[in-house]
């Protein structure tokens, strides 16, 4: 399962980055972290483009670099695909021309047939004859990733592609994201600073401060781990994946399953069958010792109480099973206290809201 | 009315410049690509040297290239190693002076279009399989153009009017060094006035004529015109 090995040392005076990272072959690894963590650097040092002192890189069984048998493949010999933050799209060639540089200099490239795929999928079919400089800044995007993706590329790795739009160009890409992120069948590695962003595309969540991994894991796992801040911020909340299940026109909504219960959702206009990635903030989520029955929340859910944090302040975090599910609970201390909530005891939580992320 | 003996000064003044430019492109080009990337501490003294022909007094340079290409000179003993005799008042010793004299007029215009175009798109090259050599004429020769125009243009033009160079390392000898410049020079000595001007009119023209295609046609980079 595991076959993008990464070790990296690098010091550059003031800044050092230490990673050792085992990512899986499949989905969207997300590197999270602050302006400054060494996320960009260490996508970087992945692509080639910087060049670690000490470094050993694997990925699909090929070595891309091992500093202490002298190998360094440089980027243009690797297999990958990149974005970047801006979309680097060369502005004396038109974006059809700016999509064949790469594919003509690679044998296995993607083909015209899947090229016009990848064209209709980003949605940039009547942008081709243009020129970059008369493209929107999404739309620039949209070609910097078909130009990536007509590689046919091992691996794609983004650093921050949508940091540079504003949030009316990141909503119109999001979705294109999305769709990506459920087609590709190669590993991709997400360079953001987004909480929404690691909500709606990440499977892998990577967490790095100050040049280190702090955590790495399942995007639930991690999101939910009490000893990290994630878990602390206003913004906590954890994401499941969920399968529409059956549609209740009279009400206007969708009910959907996930290992071990079902939800009710808002009515989503899919398929059933469909899956989803819905997002419960911690915020949205109260807890109660008995089941609930005259309330006006849909979703009540039994689960057990798996972790707690000490009662430092006037808040608590919770982390509790449903089923197989991983939720967080933001609660006052005080109710911690009142309602004896241990590690191990059966509740029922109550969910006030949750959202739909594709 | 230009007489034949102008004529032909005319036509060895455009081939010297034209030889001389197509060699000023080819060592000025990696050139201003090395000095627009490098940290090198060379940087400054290489960057000095090319620029010495600007602030230096054409006789100075003419001067000690004749020293330079005579028999017991450096270049002289290397060419006649070579078994071609020594360069000074020839056809070659006049293109190497014109090369030297004219080098920044290249270098310049090229070093800045060079240092406009950022890491980024060399950076976006190479991940789309672009090797260094590769990308240089795919990305930055393409994004470098305008520089390239100008560099052509300036490095022609200028050794189309070099005096003093030619002066003391090519003499005056009738389609073999002699130039326009030294032509004209020769019918004010005679009081050919008329024969001056005819020649100096062309000259004016000509020059004139490249730096209105310079400023009206070259738009797209404001650094790759210096006198701007």
């Amino acid at each position: 399962m595991t076959v993008i090995n990464a070790r990296f040392k690098l010091n550059y005076g003031d800044f050092t980055l230490d990673v050792d990272l085992a990512l899986p072959s499949t989905g969207v690894s997300v590197l999270f972290g602050h302006s400054g963590s060494g996320k960009t650097t260490l996508l970087r040092c992945i692509a080639g483009l910087e060049q670690a002192q000490q470094g050993y890189l694997e990925i699909n069984g090929a070595v891309w670099q091992d500093s202490e048998r002298k190998i360094f493949l440089s980027t243009y010999k690797r297999p990958l695909g990149y974005v970047f933050q801006e979309a680097n799209l060369f502005s004396h060639l038109s974006v059809l021309d700016n999509l064949h540089y790469g594919l003509k200099r690679v044998k296995n490239n993607l083909g015209m047939i899947k090229l016009n795929q990848t064209i209709d999928l980003l949605g940039i079919g009547h942008l081709l004859a243009r020129m970059p400089s008369n493209l929107s800044g999404g739309e620039r995007q949209r070609v910097a990733i078909a130009r990536a993706l007509a590689l046919n590329p091992e691996i794609l790795l983004m650093d921050e592609p949508l940091a540079s739009l504003d949030i009316k160009r990141k909503q119109e890409i999001l979705p294109y994201l999305a769709r990506l992120h459920q087609q590709l069948d190669i590993p991709v590695i997400y360079v953001t600073h987004s909480q929404q962003e690691v909500a709606q595309l990440a499977d892998t969540l990577v967490i790095l401060e100050e040049g280190c991994v702090l955590a790495s894991g399942s995007l639930a796992e991690t999101q939910s781990r009490l000893d990290l801040p994630l878990a602390q911020d206003r913004e906590a909340a954890t994401v499941w994946q969920v399968i529409i299940s059956e549609h209740e026109n009279d009400y206007h909504l969708t009910r959907v399953e996930f290992e071990g219960g079902s939800l009710s959702l808002a009515a989503v206009d899919a398929e059933i069958g469909t899956m989803l990635r819905v997002q419960i903030y911690a915020r949205d989520v109260s807890i109660s010792l008995v089941e609930p029955n005259s309330t006006s929340i849909l979703n009540i859910l039994p689960a057990v109480i798996s972790q707690l944090t000490e009662e430092s302040d006037s808040q608590a975090v919770v982390q509790l099973r449903v089923g197989q599910q991983l939720l967080l609970a933001h609660i006052t201390s005080k109710s911690l206290v009142l309602l004896r909530l241990k590690v191990g005891i059966s509740v029922f939580v109550q969910i006030k809201g949750t959202s739909i992320l594709n | 009315m230009l007489s034949s003996a102008d004529l032909d000064t005319l036509l060895l003044t455009f081939k010297v410049a034209a030889i001389a430019t197509t060699i000023m492109l080819l060592i000025g080009t990696p050139l201003a690509w090395w000095l627009s990337r490098t940290n090198s501490s060379l940087k400054g003294v290489i960057n000095a040297i090319v620029a010495l022909p600007l602030v230096l007094p054409p006789t100075v340079l003419g001067f000690y290239l004749l020293v330079l290409m005579g028999p017991t000179g450096i270049i002289g003993q290397f060419t006649q190693w070579l078994g071609i005799g020594t360069l000074s008042f020839t056809f070659y010793g006049l293109v190497l002076g014109s090369v030297l004299y004219s080098m920044p007029f290249v270098v310049q215009p090229l070093q800045s279009s060079f240092a406009m175009i950022g890491k980024q798109s060399l950076e976006a090259a190479a991940t789309l399989r672009a090797s260094p050599l590769d990308s240089f004429f795919t990305v930055v020769m393409p994004l470098a153009k305008p520089g390239f125009i100008t560099a052509a243009i300036l490095g022609f033009t200028h050794t189309v009017g070099e005096f003093g160079v030619v002066m003391m390392i090519g003499g005056n000898i009738p389609n073999k060094t002699r130039v326009v410049s030294v032509q004209i020079y020769n019918h004010v000595e005679a009081l050919e006035y008329a024969d001056a001007h005819w020649l100096a009119g062309c000259l004016l023209l000509f020059s004139f004529t490249v730096l209105l295609v310079l400023y009206t046609q070259i738009k797209t980079s404001p650094m790759a015109q210096p006198f701007k």
